[in-house]
C-alpha cells in the first residue's frame, strides 16, 4: 500500500527496508506476503531503482517492467507493506528486535490528491536536466519520474519550488494536489529489523582518464546504452552517435573499464560481460550490417548464461577481441575512435576505429559513500560482509555485485535473515 | 443472495470534459445498477466515503467504479471481502486515447461500463478455500544449503523436518578440504564450518532429522502434503505443509571424458579426486602414491561443450585455483599449471584469483585442449588457440580435470529403463483421445524421483533446462511449477558453498510464505493474495484430460477415468484449466464462462458495419494491459471500435467466448498475450502457447463457419511494447474493414 495520508509521526513494522530498487521491493514484498508488516523507504520520488532504467534483461531480452509491474501489483494489494518515498533514514537506535529508526521525509510538494492527470505539466514552462535519463534529456519541472512510477504521482524539483512560474502550475491542478509550501517531516519508526539495500552506482568513468570519457562525446556507458536503447529513454530508443545523431556503422565494447584493475576498481562485477553482449544484440536489431568489437580479458557468462555466449560467438558480426584497452583516442575530423588494446600475454598492441565506444563500467556499492548504521561491517570496497552477525542485514548489490537474479535470490534471503533477527530478540 | 450494484462514475481526469456523463448513468441505469452516482474525484476520501456510505445505506454489494485503471490504487477501491468491485477504466482506455465528445467515445464508455456491470452481476465475491493445514517444513537434502534452509525456518519458528539420503549430514562439504574465501581481504582459503553446521541443526529442538532416508512418496496437496519416507525398509508418515528441495548436486561423470585423457592413466584424476586426496593425508599420485614434481589442471573438463555439458558451472575456475593453493602448501617446488578457457573468478573473488597468481610456480594458459597422452611416463596436454597464437605441450605428473556440476533434479537419459518404469502409470492412458478425437493424452514427464510426488504429470519438479528445476530465473529466481516445492542450492544453479547457503534462506522465506499463504486460502506468486479457486461441474466433464494435462502446476490429478481430481492448494488460479475445457464446467466465483460471455453480451453492436465495426480483444492483465494503460498515460490515439477484455492470463481463453462474441455481431476478435517459447515471458509459463494452439481450433471452426481467418488473430505483446500498442489495434481494424461485415451480426 502506499501513503494516501500524510505519515503520521510514529510508525511500526516487523522489518525496515532501506532502498526501494529490486532488492528492497523484493525483501519487502517477500516479508509481507509472510504476514509480517513492513516499511520500505525510499529515497527517490519513487521505486524502481537502477532496473526500471534498464531496456532489456539478459539472457531473455525481455523488459524489466514485465517482473517490475509484478511486483508493484503485489506491493499495491498487500496490506503489509507501507511505501515511504522521498525518505531518508538518519539515526538508528536500540538492538536486535527493538530498534528506533529516525526518518527523514523530503517534500514532494505534491500531496495524495494527485492522480498523475498531467496537466500540470502541460503548463509548466521550466525544465529541469532529467537525472533518470542521466542528464541525456529534461523534464519539466513538476514530473512524473517515468512512466511506471510508484507511487503514480507527480513531483517538483525542489530546485524550483520557490520560482515564481510553479504557481501556474498550482492553478492548472484542478484537484488542490500542488502544495508549494510543503515542509520536510522528521518521523520515528519502530521496528524489529533493518535491511539495507540501497543499490549500487556505476563507476565513475571519468576517472579512468585515458578512455575518454567526459572528453570524447562518442565514449558513452552502459548505463547510458540502457537509457538511449529504452522506449522510455531520451531517444525512444533510437541509438545514434552522440556527436553527430549519425547511425551506427561499427562499436566497440571495452569490458573491465575500471574493473579488475587495482587502479579503480581491483574486483569484477560480474555482469558487464553479459551486459555488453547483451547491448551488442540492441546494435543487432537496429543495425544488422554495423560490425561489433568486444575487448575483454575474460568472457564471465556462468552458468547457463554461458548460452547467451555461445550465440553470440556465431554471430559474424560481433567479433571478440582479447586483450585490455589501454587507451581510447579520437580521430580528428571522423569523430571516430581508436581504441588501443594490449594482448596481455604477448605485450602486443593492435589498434581498431570504431564510430561509437561503450565502456564496460563496473558497480560500486552505494554503501561505499553512505554507509549503513549499526556499524556494519563492509569491506574496503563498501560492500557489507556477510555473516557476521553484527549491523543491519544486506540485500542484493550492498553485498556483492550481483546481477538481477542474483539479487532477487539474495533479497528474497534476506527477508527471512531479518525475521530471524527479529526472532532471537 | 440478490445482487444489488452501484456504479460510480468518476468526472475527474478529463472524463468529465470529454463524455456525456449523464448518458453514462443512462447506461448504467440501463445496464441494471442500482444506484449510480458521478463525483468530480473519486479517488479521495470524499469519493471513496460516498461509495462506503451508500454500501451501508443501501446495502450494495456489487460496487463498478467507472474511472481510471485498475492499476491505480486498487486498494482505496477494496471495500471488503464480500463486496465483488470492479473497474471500467474510461481514462486510459477511453478518453485520454480517443477523442473528446466523439460519438465513437462515447460509445465506447458506455460500453466500459455496461461490461463492468455485467461482470460484476455474474461473478461473485469469492471465497477462501479453508482446510486445516500443516505448517510444518520439509527440506529435502542435508548438505550446506538444506541445513542452512533448516535453521533458517526453524529460526523463525517453523517446525522442520530435514531429510538426508546419506548417514550423515553435510553433504559435499564433508569431502572438502578447504573452501574459498567469503570475506575480506578475500585471499586465503578457509574452513566451510559445516561441522558448526551440523551441531546447530541436530541441538535445534524444531528440527527434527532423518539420515539414511529418502522420500519415498509425497501426495496431496500444499498445507496436505502426505509424506513417506523410507528410511532402510522402514517407513514414516508425514504431514507437511511445504518443501525445499536441496538435493544438490553430482560431479559430471569423467568416464565420459576420455579426449581429456580420462582412464589412460590413474594420474588423470577429478577435482573431486583432489578434494579427497588432500582430506586423507594429500596429494600423491595415484599410479604409485609418489610426489607429483608437476600437476596440470584443465578447465571446463565437460563443461563449456556442447557434447557435454554445455553450461559453466561457475565454480570450477576457483575450485582450480583453491587447489592450487593446497598443491603449494603441500609441494613448495612443484609446477602447477591451469589450462583455462575464460578464468571466471567474479565479484571480489578477483582478489583471490589475483593472490594465487602470485605464485611463481603457477603457469596460467588460456587455450583449448587437444587431446592428453602418456609420453615417456608423463601426462602431455597438447594445448591449440593460445594467446601466443601457437600449439604448446604441457607436460606434467599428474592431470586435474576441473569436473563440472550436474543437478541432481536432471534426468540424464530418459529412454533408460528406470525411468520409463517411472512413466508407466501414465503411459496406460495413452489410449485415451480427447473428444475431438485428435489428441492423444499425454505421459507424465521424466523427473529424478527426488520428491515422488504422486502427480499426474510426473513426479517431480519440471525443469526448464539442463534439468534445472526453476521457471522464472531472472525475475523470480524460486518460483517452480509446483506449489508450494521450491530449489535450492546447486540443484537450481551452480553454485559454490557459500552462495548456496544464502540461497537456501531465500527458499526457506518461499516455504514459509506459502503455508501462510495457504493457512489464509490464500494463492500463492504471481496471483499472490487471490481468495478464488476453480470448481468443478463434474456431471458435465467428459474425462478428456485437457485440465489435468495443461495446468501448468500440475494441480489435478486424474481418476482411473480419467475425471479430474481436484487439489485447490495447488492451485495458482491463472485460469489456464477454464479456457481449456471444452464443456465449460470449471468455474471461479469471481471468473468464469457465465461470466465473461455476459460481458460480451453486454457490449451493443450497432446494425450498421460502416463506421462502426467492432472487434473485441482479449488482453492478458499482466503485461499486455500494462502496456494498453500506458499507451493511454502517453495520450496516444487509436481507433474507438475495440472493446478491451482483461484476462487473468490470455492461456485462459475459452474458444466459446470467440464463438459468442462472433455470434454477437462483433467482427473480429484480436487476443493480447505474453511471448512463447524457450524465453517465453508468460507468467504461468504455458498460458500463451495454449492460447495459441487453441487458435488453431478456432480457424478450423471458422472455416466451418465460411468465416475469413483474420477476423481472429493473436499477437505477442511486451509490457514495454506500449508504442506500438495503437498500430496493433488499427492494423486489425485495417483487417477487418477489408474482410468487411461479419455476416452474422444482427441475426
Amino acid at each position: 500500500m502506499a501513503e494516501f495520508e500524510p505519515v503520521e509521526s510514529q510508525i511500526s513494522a516487523d522489518t525496515l527496508v532501506v532502498g526501494g530498487g529490486i532488492a528492497g521491493m523484493t525483501t519487502a514484498i517477500e516479508t509481507a506476503e509472510v504476514g509480517k508488516h513492513v516499511i520500505l523507504v525510499e529515497k527517490l520520488p519513487s521505486l524502481g531503482g537502477r532496473v526500471a532504467a534498464m531496456n532489456q534483461y539478459f539472457p531473455k531480452l525481455c523488459p524489466p517492467t514485465c517482473g517490475m509491474e509484478i511486483n508493484l501489483k503485489r506491493i499495491r494489494l498487500s496490506p503489509f507493506v507501507r511505501v515511504l518515498t522521498l525518505a531518508e533514514v538518519e539515526a538508528v537506535s536500540g538492538s536486535e528486535g527493538d530498534y528506533e529508526v529516525t526518518i527523514k521525509l523530503t517534500p514532494r510538494y505534491v500531496n495524495e490528491k494527485c492522480t498523475a492527470c498531467g496537466e500540470c505539466a502541460k503548463v509548466c514552462e521550466i525544465e529541469r536536466e532529467n537525472d533518470f535519463n542521466y542528464g541525456l534529456d529534461k523534464t519539466t519541472a513538476i514530473y512524473l519520474p517515468h512512466m511506471m512510477a510508484y507511487p503514480p504521482r507527480y513531483v517538483i524539483d525542489p530546485e524550483y519550488v520557490n520560482d515564481d512560474r510553479m504557481k501556474k502550475c498550482v492553478d492548472a491542478c484542478e484537484y488542490g494536489a500542488i502544495e508549494l509550501d510543503m515542509q520536510p517531516k522528521t518521523i520515528t519508526a519502530k521496528v524489529s529489523a533493518i535491511v539495507w539495500a540501497t543499490g549500487w552506482k556505476p563507476y565513475d568513468a571519468t576517472k579512468i582518464e585515458n578512455l575518454g570519457f567526459g572528453k570524447y562525446p562518442n565514449v558513452i556507458t552502459n548505463v547510458i546504452m540502457e537509457r538511449i536503447a529504452s522506449e522510455n529513454g531520451p531517444t525512444e530508443g533510437k541509438i545514434v552517435r552522440p556527436s553527430d545523431q549519425s547511425e551506427i556503422k561499427s562499436i566497440g565494447f571495452v569490458q573491465c573499464a575500471g574493473s579488475r584493475d587495482k587502479n579503480y576498481l581491483a574486483y569484477c562485477s560480474g555482469i558487464c560481460c553479459l551486459a555488453s553482449m547483451k547491448q551488442a544484440t540492441y546494435i543487432r536489431e537496429r543495425y544488422p550490417d554495423a560490425d561489433i568489437y568486444i575487448f575483454y580479458i575474460d568472457i564471465r557468462s556462468p552458468g547457463r548464461l554461458e548460452d547467451f555466449y555461445v550465440k553470440m560467438q556465431e554471430d559474424e558480426k560481433m567479433h571478440f577481441r582479447r586483450g585490455k584497452v589501454a587507451r581510447i583516442t579520437e580521430s580528428p575530423g571522423t569523430q571516430n575512435l581508436v581504441l588501443e588494446a594490449e594482448n596481455t600475454l604477448t605485450g602486443e598492441m593492435t589498434k581498431t576505429e570504431v564510430e561509437i565506444v561503450v565502456l564496460a563500467t563496473g558497480m560500486v556499492p552505494n554503501t561505499l559513500d553512505d554507509p549503513p548504521p549499526l556499524d556494519t561491517p563492509l569491506d574496503e570496497f563498501g560492500f557489507i560482509v556477510d555473516g557476521t552477525g553484527r549491523g543491519v542485514v544486506g540485500a542484493g548489490s550492498t553485498m556483492r555485485p550481483f546481477d538481477v537474479s542474483a539479487t532477487i535470490q539474495d533479497a528474497t534471503g534476506a527477508a527471512l535473515k531479518a525475521i530471524n533477527v527479529g526472532a532471537r530478540r | 443472495m440478490e445482487t444489488k450494484v452501484g456504479c460510480y462514475i468518476c468526472k475527474g481526469c478529463d472524463i468529465g470534459k470529454s463524455l456525456d456523463i449523464d448518458k453514462l448513468v443512462e447506461a448504467a441505469n440501463e445496464a441494471g445498477s442500482a444506484v449510480c452516482k458521478t463525483h468530480d474525484i473519486l479517488c479521495t476520501q470524499e469519493g471513496v466515503g460516498q461509495i462506503k456510505a451508500d454500501i451501508e445505506a443501501e446495502g450494495l454489494n456489487r460496487i463498478v467504479v467507472a474511472a481510471c485503471s485498475n492499476r491505480v490504487f486498487p486498494e482505496l477501491f477494496d471495500f471488503g471481502k464480500d463486496i465483488f468491485t470492479d473497474r471500467s477504466n474510461l481514462r486510459e482506455h477511453v478518453v485520454w486515447c480517443h477523442p473528446p465528445n466523439d460519438e465513437d467515445t462515447q460509445m465506447l464508455a458506455e460500453d466500459q461500463i455496461r461490461v463492468g456491470i455485467a461482470k460484476v452481476q455474474a461473478g461473485e465475491p469469492p471465497e477462501p478455500f479453508s482446510e486445516e493445514i500443516s505448517k510444518d517444513i520439509l527440506v529435502i537434502g542435508g548438505g550446506i544449503t538444506g541445513m542452512t534452509a533448516a535453521k533458517s525456518a526453524a529460526g523463525a519458528g517453523y517446525n522442520v523436518v530435514l531429510v538426508e539420503k546419506e548417514s550423515q549430514l553435510g553433504g559435499w562439504a564433508t569431502k572438502y578440504k578447504k573452501v574459498f574465501p567469503k570475506r575480506p581481504p578475500y585471499k586465503d582459503i578457509e574452513d566451510s564450518g559445516y561441522e558448526k553446521l551440523i551441531e546447530e541443526v541436530e541441538a535445534d529442538q524444531n528440527i527434527t532429522v532423518h539420515k539414511s532416508t529418502v522420500v519415498a512418496k509425497t501426495s496431496g496437496q500444499p498445507g496436505q502434503f502426505a509424506i513417506t519416507l523410507e528410511s532402510n525398509g522402514s517407513q514414516t508418515e508425514l504431514n507437511i505443509g511445504s518443501i525445499v528441495m536441496a538435493s544438490g548436486w553430482k560431479p559430471y561423470d569423467p568416464e565420459k571424458l576420455t579426449h581429456l585423457g580420462y582412464g589412460i592413466s590413474p594420474d588423470v584424476v577429478t577435482s573431486i579426486q583432489i578434494e579427497e586426496m588432500s582430506s586423507n593425508g594429500g596429494i600423491k599420485k595415484p599410479s604409485d602414491g609418489k610426489p607429483p614434481d608437476s600437476i596440470a589442471f584443465i578447465q571446463c573438463a565437460g563443461s563449456r561443450d556442447q557434447d557435454h555439458l554445455p553450461y559453466c558451472s561457475a565454480v570450477c575456475c576457483r575450485v582450480s585455483l583453491k587447489q592450487a593453493m593446497y598443491v603449494r602448501e603441500q609441494y613448495p617446488d612443484a609446477k602447477i599449471y591451469i589450462i583455462y578457457k575464460d578464468l571466471r573468478s567474479p565479484q571480489q573473488f578477483e582478489l583471490f584469483y589475483a593472490n594465487v597468481q602470485n605464485d611463481d610456480g603457477l603457469f596460467m594458459t588460456k587455450g583449448e585442449i587437444a587431446g592428453v597422452t602418456q609420453v615417456d611416463g608423463k601426462l602431455e596436454i597438447a594445448v591449440t588457440d593460445t594467446l601466443l597464437g601457437e600449439d604448446i605441450r604441457v607436460q606434467a605428473d599428474m592431470v586435474v580435470l576441473a569436473t563440472g556440476m550436474v543437478p541432481t533434479s536432471r534426468v540424464e537419459d530418459v529412454e533408460s529403463p528406470e525411468v520409463e518404469e517411472a512413466t508407466e502409470g501414465a503411459e496406460e492412458k495413452t489410449d485415451g483421445t480427447t473428444e475431438d478425437g485428435k489428441k492423444e493424452a499425454q505421459a507424465a514427464e521424466p523427473g529424478a524421483k527426488i520428491i515422488n510426488l504422486t502427480y499426474r504429470q510426473g513426479t517431480d519438479l519440471p525443469t526448464l533446462k539442463y534439468g534445472f528445476p526453476d521457471s522464472h530465473f531472472i525475475c523470480f529466481p524460486y518460483e517452480s511449477r509446483r506449489t508450494a516445492i521450491y530449489a535450492a542450492g546447486s540443484v537450481r544453479a551452480p553454485m559454490d558453498f557459500a552462495s548456496s547457503a544464502n540461497d537456501a534462506y531465500g527458499a526457506a522465506l518461499k516455504a514459509i510464505q506459502a503455508v501462510e499463504a495457504l493457512s489464509r486460502g490464500e494463492a500463492v506468486h504471481p496471483r499472490a493474495g487471490d481468495l478464488s479457486y476453480p470448481e468443478f461441474f463434474m456431471q458435465r466433464c467428459t474425462q478428456c484430460k485437457r485440465c489435468t494435462e495443461e495446468c501448468p502446476f500440475g494441480a489435478l490429478d486424474e481418476d482411473e477415468k480419467g475425471t479430474p481430481l481436484e487439489n485447490p492448494l495447488r492451485c495458482r488460479r491463472c485460469g489456464i484449466c477454464l479456457g481449456a475445457c471444452p464443456e465449460r464446467i470449471i468455474t471461479f466465483k469471481n471468473y468464469s464462462i457465465k461470466m465473461m460471455s455476459q460481458m460480451i453480451k453486454s457490449i451493443e453492436i450497432p446494425d450498421e458495419f460502416e463506421e462502426k465495426p467492432r472487434i473485441l480483444v482479449f488482453v492478458c492483465e499482466n503485461d499486455a494491459l500494462p502496456a494498453v494503460d500506458m499507451a493511454g498515460l502517453k495520450r496516444l490515439q487509436y481507433n474507438a471500435m475495440v472493446r478491451m477484455i482483461p484476462l487473468r492470463c490470455i492461456g485462459s481463453i475459452n474458444v466459446i467466448w470467440i464463438n459468442d462474441a462472433l455470434a454477437s455481431g462483433f467482427d473480429g476478435v484480436l487476443l493480447l498475450g505474453c511471448k512463447k517459447g524457450d524465453d517465453y515471458q508468460c507468467h504461468f509459463v504455458k498460458g500463451s502457447e495454449f492460447a495459441t494452439t487453441r487458435m488453431d481450433n478456432v480457424r478450423d471452426k471458422l472455416k466451418q463457419l465460411v468465416l475469413e481467418e483474420e477476423r481472429v488473430q493473436i499477437h505477442e505483446v511486451a509490457i514495454s511494447d506500449y508504442n506500438k500498442i495503437p498500430k496493433i489495434l488499427d492494423d486489425f481494424l485495417e483487417v477487418i474493414e477489408t474482410v468487411g461485415p461479419n455476416p452474422y451480426k444482427g441475426m
